[in-house]
Formats: C-alpha cells, structure tokens, sequence
C-alpha cells in the first residue's frame, strides 16, 4: 500500500505554488496521512514564504474536500501546522539560497519531487536557462553538499523529445537516437551572455530614442518623469522580447517546439550528469489539463494553455488554428500525473545504481484524443452552451478551419498591420470623448488579434508535434499496484472517455474559470463604472482636484483670449482678430501639443497692455456669455457633490486667475496662473511662476496635499487629457473626463474611471468665441 | 365689436383643432358629440389714447393724492416695474412700462426729485440682460439711469440691500428691498397680463426675498389656491395680502400703477394670426400660410426653430391704466383681465387638453425645460379657472409638447440639477419639498450665479413644481403628446405618440366614451366654471 510505503516519510516539494504542486500536496495530505512535507517556496516581493503558502496554496478549493474530511478550518489548519514545514528558497540560486534551517529540513527528506519550473513557453532564455536547465541540477548538487541521498523525483515535460513524427519512447534524452550531442554548459553560459548583450543593444543612443518615442506616442505630454519612467519600461520590454526571441531561435534550430522543452532536455541532462549519487527519476507529463476526478472532476488552476485558445474560439475571436486533423494531442489530466508522481515516489529508483529512470504520463500511445476529435467536441458543446456578448446575444462559434501554421500567422500579421495603421492615424487626430472610444475599439481590436497570434506562436507547435509518447513503464507501475492504491492513485490515462472528460468536466470548468456570460443574463449588481463612481464619491476622499478645459467646460485658453480681446472692439477690428486668430490656430495647437507651459508663456504675452481692472469687469460677464454656455452641467455637479461630502475641492489650471475667478465659489481652492501687473495698473504679459501644467500640476497638487495634510491616496482628480496624467497618477482615485484618444485607452488600460460629460443639451453657443457689444451694467450702490 | 370667447360642441363638421406643440402646430380631430372647445375672447378695443390714459391715471389716482402732489424736491423715489416674465410673448415696442415710467419719470424731474432709483422687480427669476432692460424702459430711460447704478436689478440674496419690515399675525416674515422700503415713494409699474398678477403681490413678492417667499411659495399654499388665478379664492394672495398690510404698516407707501392688455398676442395679419382664428374661420389664405408655416419649421434646426418664435413680438393693445391705493386699484385691473379672459363653461369634463405653446413665464429669450413644461400646463394652464376645476377630480390631463430633454445652461443651472437629481428620486412635491428645498435653496454656487450670473434662484426649479401641486394632487393621470419619452418619464408622466394613443390611454381612468374639453389657449383665457 502506498499510504503505508510512505508513512513517517519526509518529502519536499519545489514548484507547490503551481498547478501539478498544488495537486501533489494536496493528495499528499490527503490519501498518505502519515507522511510530512518540506515545502521549498521562494519569497515573494512582498509576502515571506509563509504568506505564499496560505494564500497561493491551503487557500485553494483544491482543499476544500480534505479541509470537509478532516472536519472544517480549524483542524485543517492544525494538520497543516503539524505536517508540513515550509523553507525558503530558489531553485534558480546556486545552493538553493537556503538558510540553515532550511538546509537542515531539506537535508533530512527521505524522498524531493522538484517540479519548479517556469513553464511559460516565452520565458526569456536566461530564465528558462536558470530555472529549467540549472535547477534539477542544482537540487542534487545541494542534498551533496548536505551530503544526504534521498530519492529524486524530477518532473520533466514529454516535449523533451523534440518535433518529431513517431514513437518517443521512456527513455533519456541522450539516449535518444536523434539526440544532437549539445554541451548544456555551453547553452548556460550563451544565454547568459544575450542577457548582457541585450542589456548593452538596449542602450545604444538611436534605440534609447525609439524607447522615448513610443513613450511619447503612448503618453503624448505627460511630463518629463513620466515619459521617462514609461521608456525604462520599454526597453525593459525590448530586452525581454529578445531573450524570448533568442530562447525560440535557438530551441527551433535544435528541433525543439520552444526554449521550455529545450531547456526541459537540457536539464535532464544535465541532472544525470551532476547527481552523484543521488538515485533520480524522471516523470514526463504532456500536456497536463484539469482533474478527472481527483480532489473533484474537472479542478483547474489559472488559465492554462488551450483554455485561453478555447474560450477565444467561443468568443469568435479566433476561426483558425493550425493543426492537422488526425494529429494527436496530448492531453493528461493533472490527477493521473499526481498518481504517477506518487507512485514512482512510493516505488523508490528503478535503477539499482540510482541512474534516471523514466516515466512518462501521456495519452497519445494508450488512449488517444485526435485533434478533429477536440475539435468537435469543443464545437458541439459551444453550440449548446454557448457563451454571450455584452449585448446579450449568443454568440455563434466558428467553423474550424484546418490550416497550417504559416497560413493563419499571415492573415494574422496582415490584420494586425492594418489595425496598427488604423490606430496611428486615429491616434494623431483631434478626437475625444465618444469618438475617442472608436479609437478604444480599434486597440481592443488589436489586442485580440496580438494575443491569437501569441497564441499560434506559442502552440502550434504541438498541434503540429505528431510524436507519440510512449507509456510503457507508467503502464507496468500502474498494474503492479494493489487494487486500492490503483484507486486512489490511479495514472492509466485508458481510463479517460474523452467523449465526457471534454463535455462534462473540462469545458464546463474552463467557462468556469474564464467568467463569460454563459446565461444571456446581464450581469447583476453594479455596473464597473459604478462601482468606480460610488468609490469616486465615497466619504473617505478628502480632495478633489479638476483641471478646467474640457473637464469642466468646453473650452480653451485661446476661446476666453478672443472673447476678452473682442469684448471692446468695434465690428471690423473684431473680425480682422478672428480671422487672424483662426489663422494662427495651426500653429498654435501644435505648440500646444509640444509644451504646454511653453504655449502658455507665450500665449499669455498677448495680454500685454491690457488693463487689470477691465479685464476683471470683462471677465465676469465671460462667466455668463462664455464659460457657462459652455460648461459640462454633470462636471459642475459632481464639484458639488465632492463639496456636499465634505471633500476639499480644488481647481488646477493653466489659465489665467481672472478667467476662472467667477468659479471660486465651487472650490476651496484654485491653482491658476497669474500675469504680472506693471505699475500702470496693467498686465504685462509676463508669467509670475510656472503655470501649473504636466508634471508641475502634479507637484502643485502634492504640495497642496502636504500643506493641508491630505492623503493623495484618498483623493480623485478629474482631467481629460494625457498631459495631466502626472496629476491623475498621483492620486488614489483618477477619472478621465471625455478624455482625448490617448488617455481613453490609458484609462481603459488601468481600470480607472472615465466619464463621459457633455454640455447642456439644446443650447447652441456661438461658434465664434466673440463678445457682443459691451453692456454698461452697474452693480447697486451700497 | 369684439366676439367674446365661447364653447363650442365638436360635431361631425367641426374641422380639426389647431394645438400649440411647442415651436410647432398640431391639426387634431376631437371626438363628435363628447367634446368641446373653449376659445378665447377677441381682442378688447385697446385705448385710443394710452399715453393720454396714462396722465388722467397719474393725475386721478384711486383713493390717494394726484403723483405729482406726492413728488416733492429731495425726496427719495423708487419706481419698481415687473421683470421680464411679463408680458407674454414680450410686446412690440414700446413696451407699456416704458410709457408709464417716462411720464412718471417727468412728473419727477418737474418737482424736482433727483433722488430716483429703477428696479426691476424679479424676485427670484433671473437677472434681466441690459438689451431686456432697454425693451422694458426704452433706451431713453436706460442710458439715462444704468450709467450711474441707478436702473438694476432686484437681489434678493444682497444682505446689505434688504430690510425686514415685520411678521405677519400668520408667522410669515416680510422681508423686501430695503432701498424700495426705505423710500418715501414706491411706485409699481406692472403688466397684469393674467388675474394671478398685481395688487400687493407685486412688492410682497416681486421685491422681496428667499426667507419672505418662502412663506407662500410651497405645496400647502399652492394646494389651498383654488386657483392661484382667482385672487379671492387664492391662499397665494391671502398671504400677499396680509404681507401687503405689514408693509403698509411699516410706512411704505406704495403709489401702484396697473395697466391691461387685450388678446392681440399673434396680430391681425402675419403668418402668426392664424393662431387667433376660429379654424372654421380659416381662409384660403389662411390655409396656405398655415401649410407654409408647418413645411417651413419642419425644415428648420430646434435651435432655430427657437430663434424665430422667441423673437416673435405681440402687438397687444393696452387696455386699461389705473393708478394709486393698491387694492381699488387692483380690483378694477381685474375686472380689465376678466373682460377680457372669462369664458363661461358649464361643468367639468372627464379630460381636458391643452396645446403647449413655445413660451412660459420663465424662458423668454430662453430654452422651454421639461420642468417648465410641467409648470405651464399643471401650474398655469390647469389653474385658468375660476369655480371648479375645468376637469373632475381623477380626470386626466392631456397635453401636447415635445418635452425635449434640453436646459439652458445660464437661465437654469439650477433646474438642470433639480431633473438629473430630485426628479430621479421622487416626483412627489411634499417629499421634495421636505427633503430638497433647503439644499437647493441656500446653496452657495446657485446664489453666486443668482446674483451675478443670469441664473434663476437655486429653488426657483422646486416653486415650478410646487405651481404643479393642486393639479398633481387632483388629477388621475397626466399624458405628454409627442414629447421625449425619457424627459416624460421622468416628470412622472405618460407619453402617448398620438392623440388618439392618449385617449385611450386616458380611458383606463377615467372609462370609456369619456367628455373632453379642449382648453384653446393663448390667446389667454379663463373658464368660469359653473
């Protein structure tokens, strides 16, 4: 009996946080009561290991049955305190990065299943290098300097063996009469090296310039520390992608499908190499998918490889997926490869002088699932269940096309050139609000697209492997259990009916896990937005910050200039403004696209000459012919309502003090900019500080905060292009206000709030921001 | 000879009916044999002589010295007039305060009075823009006195410029302008274009404040007023009047003048003067400007549409003037009104309906709101009767407007507010009243653009509604004709596409084969009912 073969055994695990350990700890604790457990976790940015392991792991429903069987949470709890020890460490560090607890817990197991991996198949190489290739390595090479020799379960991949037609059977890779003799440390050292190759291309002056330019493109004005934190990220991203690209590359030219199952082989072999003596085997699962019934049919965790394939295909997002029809894909539910693991634990080396061993956990040889079979099945059940748009409506899957991988990844690349055309010329017009949403549309567009050709990327390569795994040793472990033990560690994939594994367990739990509409209903509670908005007005804000144009009212620095220029102009000279104004408007807006606070300064000299006490008697019948006709009534409103909830409410602009001097009754506050007066009691177009635009709103807000004591944490601001994202970024809660085309996707991107304002219906202002003759009203005498 | 307004009984001959609907006409076909029509009076003759009119009302006032006997050197006089919620639609030049106000104003330059402030009277409507203020008091008048500060607007929200004068035996506070109730004279000049203006309402409440209005302007007072147009029957004026005593009291005295205008509110010729015609009376040529007119506007943008009809100007003629004590005074201008405006009607009807027309009291120069709308049928229209009510109680009330969900972002700030957040809560006036007033009323921001802006007063929005109380509380239903669905709903109401849509609609309240009374106004009328 296995529970009885491993009772009072010490085992550890590496690798428990993902999908096949999570499984093994929890059949571990499950049906091998008096076992103990040695969890290897590494720490995380922010939580310690034990902080990893309630929340990545015991929180999981994969122990919801154990936690009922033993008789709820509390004695749940007290098993896990009792049995298991948790360690940290690394199996991408040379000595596993262990402390001397840890080194004294790991030294004591009788028995380690390493199944850390970093089974992203586009790792970067050096990554996959470190974790894949060193790591099994690694393991053995620390319990030598230990000096302890319990056995080694590593977990492998069946892809090991490369793209080939035919049979692969259970045996090392090196074995293995198409194995091409390849020096691992040489690949070690080589990844390691386009590791600093790219950081070094990545800082060559012309790619330094094309990082900031994308930043720019995506951010537009943001301001300085914005736009350079944003192209850090992106030559981070470049240099990622190069390693992806160089993992693939190299995998490729070896026959590999990717650097995954490349650095899988090589890191079998170099175990076999560095062991010692150490006895080792290796389990080599395929493809591994959700439960068929152990802890419960059809448990999944995270959103695995086909899963996101599948539901894109429900979503009618993608029609075509290489493959060939009769080709096999093989897929292996998590529990058989569990079972396998146990089994091989529990069986000790099957080589007397503790060389690996091989097992393998896949379908293909004993109880194949054809490809045009998946693809059936996938189909007939969405027909039946299939899921909804936003609208409502079912949406009607696609007839799959067979196709080859070059084909679909054409179209793919043709469509997304397009929609990336698209987008940079919407993205260079002047659009905002529910135009700019079309632009949101076109990149949600491109998205889908990006993300199926990663996809095919990524996995066509193993619709297209023909390789069939054989299971010979699997099988033979499998019958030489006792009836029992076949039961309750059962890994004979013949047990499988595809037919209902796909109907009734897989599918029915990836909709699950996917949470898509599969009633027609629409979702019930609040909207997004709402929820947003109630935490927008919720009583614990404490600020409220709003910038003016566009926000507030429709309008603009240029608008309230004409309107007080042609406020004592006669007929002729107000047209001759106009026209000179509207011929300017070109260059003006481009300046404005540049620098902001540029624009202004020089903007603002227009003013020169002009008399304060005017302007002022000037700008308070602005507020009623102008700024008013063409205020958003909801933004008003939603000032006040801040207010109401006894939120501080500022205003933050870049125009003049006396144009929005009629609004102070709205705000605590307002930051506005200011012109010098001369001693003849007018301005002289001089700027008295930086008017508070891009990045100095931002500090202007975050001295005001500290000033008054406020959490920014707590606080909203409202504006509505990119260049106030350095306001919008320091606080907790920002709102997008009819936002221009980069800021919609922005908000989009990061959840925030977007509101969609506009003036009062009816009402048309005059398309030309001209005064009409001058009225000579007094206020009354006091 | 004018004919006077009358009932008429729809048979099968009858030709449709014309409806006002907004800036637009509707021809509607009113069921034979259960429905009947009222149609106003024709216009009055006017006086021949006005300003002749005016000097014998100056120099022969009612109950009080002649004006000029009143004037004397260093004396202080101001003369308020009534804003531009009157007339309705605004009179072609000159408008009839400017021509009582010129002749009062030389009256004072004579006796050698320099001591002289205009104000416009607005109570909480909106600020009047200097191009009204020159319509109402010509030009001559304008630039005589805006220049020096001396013609400007009434703020009731000034607290340096109000004075409280007393406490009526009711608990109400009289609170007024406080350099009108400081003067030694106070001359009104008002326009009693319907019977719900004048006597002491015009000071009681067109200078007086927030904390004074408030005592009458609220849903008990309005659901008392049956109706608010019939003076005697109207807890609205009680309460003016008891506040009239307590200004009197407190030594203002108040010279009142009153004029009347007649029905010529579309002219005699123009493509408007259709309006005022009997339908069977059409011409030929009648016809084919009305056909012109329908093809034209359908052509036309709303804004547009608005544009023309708001600068329509009515050719009234003025009827009476009639000055000094305010009471005689405004006993007889109401006798002017009812000349003019009563139609007799015998009983009450299951649905009554009512065409819209493009203007109410509170948006001229301005955008006809959802709210408004409500105001003008449920609060004026409805309240044009004297006796009963033209419709039963638990009758239904149709109404022809296309309700567009549209505001004026100066005019109505307030207003915008009170739909996107009071109506979307409750349409029940005692709840708003509890429940919102307050907010509304003494809001910063509302008071800011109030006083300085050209806002109607923060709670001037929950006074239309309240205007609207009787006529909620005593109706069963209350269907919108061709309005926008989503503005009708959230008044409350029912929108029905047709007319015919809202007659049977109607039927489930009020039963089958139900009797119908078309209320045919403007032209202004008032049933009498009996």
């Amino acid at each position: 009996m296995i529970a009885d073969d491993l009772a009072g055994k010490r085992i550890a695990v590496t690798g428990s946080t993902g999908f096949l350990g999570t499984a093994l700890v929890e059949r571990l604790l499950r049906s091998v009561p008096d076992c103990e457990l040695v969890l290897l976790i590494r720490a995380g940015r922010m939580r310690t290991v034990e902080q990893r392991a309630q929340r990545e792991i015991f929180k999981n429903n994969c122990f919801d049955r154990i936690r009922e069987e033993l008789g709820g949470k509390a004695k749940f709890d007290e098993a896990v305190a009792r049995r298991v020890t948790i360690i940290e460490g690394d199996v991408g560090t040379d000595g596993l990065g262990l402390n001397e607890e840890g080194r004294a817990a790991f030294a004591s197991c009788d028995i380690v299943i390493h199944s850390a991996a970093t089974v992203s198949f586009d790792s970067p190489i050096d990554l996959a290098v470190e974790v894949n290739l060193l790591g099994p390595s690694r393991i053995a090479l620390t319990l030598q300097d230990l000096e302890a020799t319990p056995h080694l379960v590593a977990v492998s991949t069946c892809y090991v063996a490369g793209n080939r037609r035919g049979d692969a059977p259970e045996i090392r890779v090196d074995e293995s009469p198409f194995w091409i003799d390849i020096d691992w440390s040489r690949e070690v050292d080589s990844a390691r090296r386009v590791r600093a190759d790219a950081e070094a291309a990545s800082r060559i002056p012309d790619r330094l310039r094309t990082f900031m330019v994308e930043a720019r493109e995506e951010l537009g004005g943001a301001g300085t520390p914005l736009l350079a934190s944003k192209s850090e990220d992106n030559r981070k991203a470049w240099v990622k992608a190069e390693l992806v690209e160089a993992g693939r590359s190299r995998a490729a030219s070896l026959g590999w499908p990717d650097a995954y199952a490349m650095t899988k082989a090589l890191g079998e072999k170099a175990l076999g190499e560095n062991r010692g003596n150490i006895p080792v085997s290796v389990v080599r699962p395929a493809i591994i998918e959700s439960a068929w019934s152990e802890p419960v049919p059809g448990w999944i965790r995270g959103f695995r490889m086909a899963e996101p394939v599948i539901i894109s295909y429900a979503r009618g997002l993608l029609k075509e997926f290489p493959g060939v029809p009769e080709g096999t894909v093989d897929v292996i539910p998590v529990d058989l490869v569990v079972g396998a693991i146990i089994g091989v634990a529990a069986r000790g080396p099957l080589n007397a002088d503790g060389s690996p061993d091989i097992t393998q956990v896949a379908s293909g040889s004993a109880n194949p699932l054809k490809y045009e079979r998946l693809v059936h099945l996938v189909q007939s059940w969405f027909s039946e269940h299939p899921l909804y748009d936003t609208e409502g409506q079912p949406i009607a899957v696609p007839d799959w096309g067979y196709t080859s991988r070059n084909r679909v990844e054409n179209q793919l690349n043709r469509a997304k050139s397009l929609l990336d055309r698209t987008e940079k010329v919407i993205g260079t017009l002047p659009l905002r609000g529910k135009q700019a949403e079309w632009s949101a549309k076109v990149e949600e567009q491109r998205e889908i697209v990006t993300r199926a050709l990663t996809y095919v990327e990524l996995y066509g390569a193993y619709t297209a492997c023909e390789a069939i795994y054989g299971v010979d040793h699997l099988l033979a472990l499998h019958a030489a259990m006792s009836e029992a033990d076949q039961a309750e560690f059962g890994m004979d994939p013949r047990i499988v009916d595809w037919d209902h594994y796909v109907h009734q367990i897989h599918l029915p739990s990836v909709v699950e896990h996917a949470r898509v509409r599969t009633d027609g209903k629409r979702g019930k509670g609040e909207s997004r937005s709402d929820r947003l908005r109630r935490q927008v007005l919720s009583p614990d804000r404490q600020l409220a910050a709003f910038d003016l144009e566009n926000t507030l009212i429709a309008s603009n620095v240029v608008t309230s200039y004409a309107w007080l220029a042609s406020r004592r102009l006669d007929r002729d000279d107000k047209l001759k403004l106009a026209m000179k104004l509207i011929g300017e408007g070109p260059a003006l807006l481009r300046m404005d696209r540049v620098d902001r606070s540029d624009f202004l300064r020089s903007f603002y000299r227009r003013y020169e000459g002009a008399s304060v006490e005017q302007i002022a008697e000037d700008s308070a019948e602005m507020m009623s012919q102008l700024i008013l006709t063409k205020s958003f009534p909801a933004a008003i409103r939603r000032v006040r309502e801040h207010r109401a909830l006894g939120h501080r409410t500022v205003l933050i602009t870049g125009a003049l003090d006396f144009v929005v001097e009629p609004l102070r009754p709205l705000f605590d506050d307002i930051v506005s900019a200011k012109l010098d007066v001369g001693s003849d009691g007018r301005y002289n177009g001089q700027m008295l500080e930086v008017p508070p635009t891009g990045e100095s709103r931002a500090s202007a807000l975050f001295d005001y905060a500290t000033k008054h004591g406020i959490d920014l944490a707590e606080s909203c601001a409202y504006a509505d292009s990119s260049n106030d994202l350095p306001m919008l970024e320091v606080v907790g809660f920002p709102v997008a206000v009819n936002p221009e085309t980069r800021l919609a996707s922005l908000a989009r991107k990061r959840g925030w709030l977007v509101e969609q304002w506009s003036k009062s219906p009816g009402f048309k202002p005059s398309p030309i921001p001209l005064a009409p003759r001058r009225a000579i009203t007094k206020a009354a005498p006091r | 000879m004018p004919r006077p307004g009358f009932v008429l009984d729809v048979d099968k001959s009858t030709p449709p009916i014309l409806f006002h609907h907004g800036e637009g006409f509707r021809l509607e076909k009113l069921p034979a044999g259960r429905s009947r029509v009222i149609y106003p009076g024709e216009p009055l003759d006017a006086l021949d002589d006005v300003e002749s009119a005016i000097a014998d009302a100056l120099a022969n006032p009612m109950d009080m010295a002649p004006l000029k006997d009143l004037l004397t050197p260093g004396m202080k006089l101001t003369i308020a007039f009534d804003d531009v919620s009157l007339p309705l639609p605004p009179m072609k030049r000159p408008d009839i305060r400017q021509r009582v106000i010129e002749q009062v104003l030389d009256l004072a330059a004579s006796a050698g009075v320099d001591d002289v402030h205009l104000i416009a009277a607005l109570a909480l409507h909106r600020r009047m823009t200097e191009n009204e203020l020159r319509h109402a008091v010509g030009d001559r008048v304008y630039d005589a006195f805006a220049p020096q500060g001396a013609l400007y607007n009434h703020d009731a929200e000034d607290p340096d410029n109000l004075a409280f004068l007393g406490t009526t035996p009711h608990g109400e506070e009289v609170e007024i302008n406080k350099r009108a109730a400081e003067s030694d004279l106070l001359i009104y000049v008002n326009i009693n274009i319907v019977s719900m203006d004048g006597g002491h309402k015009s000071t009681a409440t067109g200078l007086a404040s927030y904390r004074s209005i408030k005592h009458h302007h609220n849903v008990h007072t309005m659901e008392h007023s049956t109706s608010f147009m019939d003076r005697h029957n109207s807890e609205l004026h009680h309460s003016n009047w008891r506040m009239g005593k307590v200004i009197a009291d407190a030594g203002v005295k108040v010279f009142q003048i009153e004029t009347t205008i007649n029905n010529d509110t579309f002219g005699q010729d123009g493509p408007m003067s259709v309006l005022a015609k009997r339908e069977w009376e059409w011409s030929a040529k009648d016809r084919v400007s009305f056909i012109g007119m329908q093809q034209g506007l359908k052509r036309l943008s709303s804004p547009t549409r608005r544009k023309i009809f708001q600068s329509h100007r009515a050719p009234y003629g003025v009827t009476s003037v009639q000055a000094g004590a305010i009471e005689p005074v405004h006993e007889k201008t109401l006798q002017h009104c009812f000349d003019q405006h009563i139609v007799e009607v015998e009983g009450q009807t299951d649905i009554l309906t009512l065409g819209l027309p493009y203007i109410c009291p509170y948006n001229v120069n301005s955008i006809m709101n959802p709210i408004l709308v409500m105001c003008l049928g449920l609060g004026y229209f409805f309240n044009m009767y004297r006796g009963k009510p033209l419709v039963r109680e638990g009758g239904v009330l149709i109404m022809t407007h296309p309700t567009p969900w549209e505001f004026h972002p100066v005019h109505h700030p307030s207003y915008i507010d009170f739909f996107e957040q009071v109506l979307a809560d409750t349409t029940d006036p005692k709840i708003i009243e509890a429940k919102w007033e307050k907010q509304f009323a003494e809001d910063e921001w509302y008071r800011h653009l109030y006083r300085t802006s050209y806002a109607y007063h923060g709670v001037h929005p929950f006074y239309m509604w309240y205007w609207g109380s009787h006529a909620l509380k005593h109706l069963g239903k209350v269907i919108i004709v061709g309005g926008d669905n989503r503005a009708v709903a959230r008044l409350g109401f029912k929108s029905a596409s047709t007319l015919n849509d809202a007659f049977e609609m109607a039927e489930d309240v009020v039963g089958p084969q139900p009797t119908i009374t078309h209320l045919k106004n403007p032209p202004i009328l008032m049933a009498d009912v009996k």
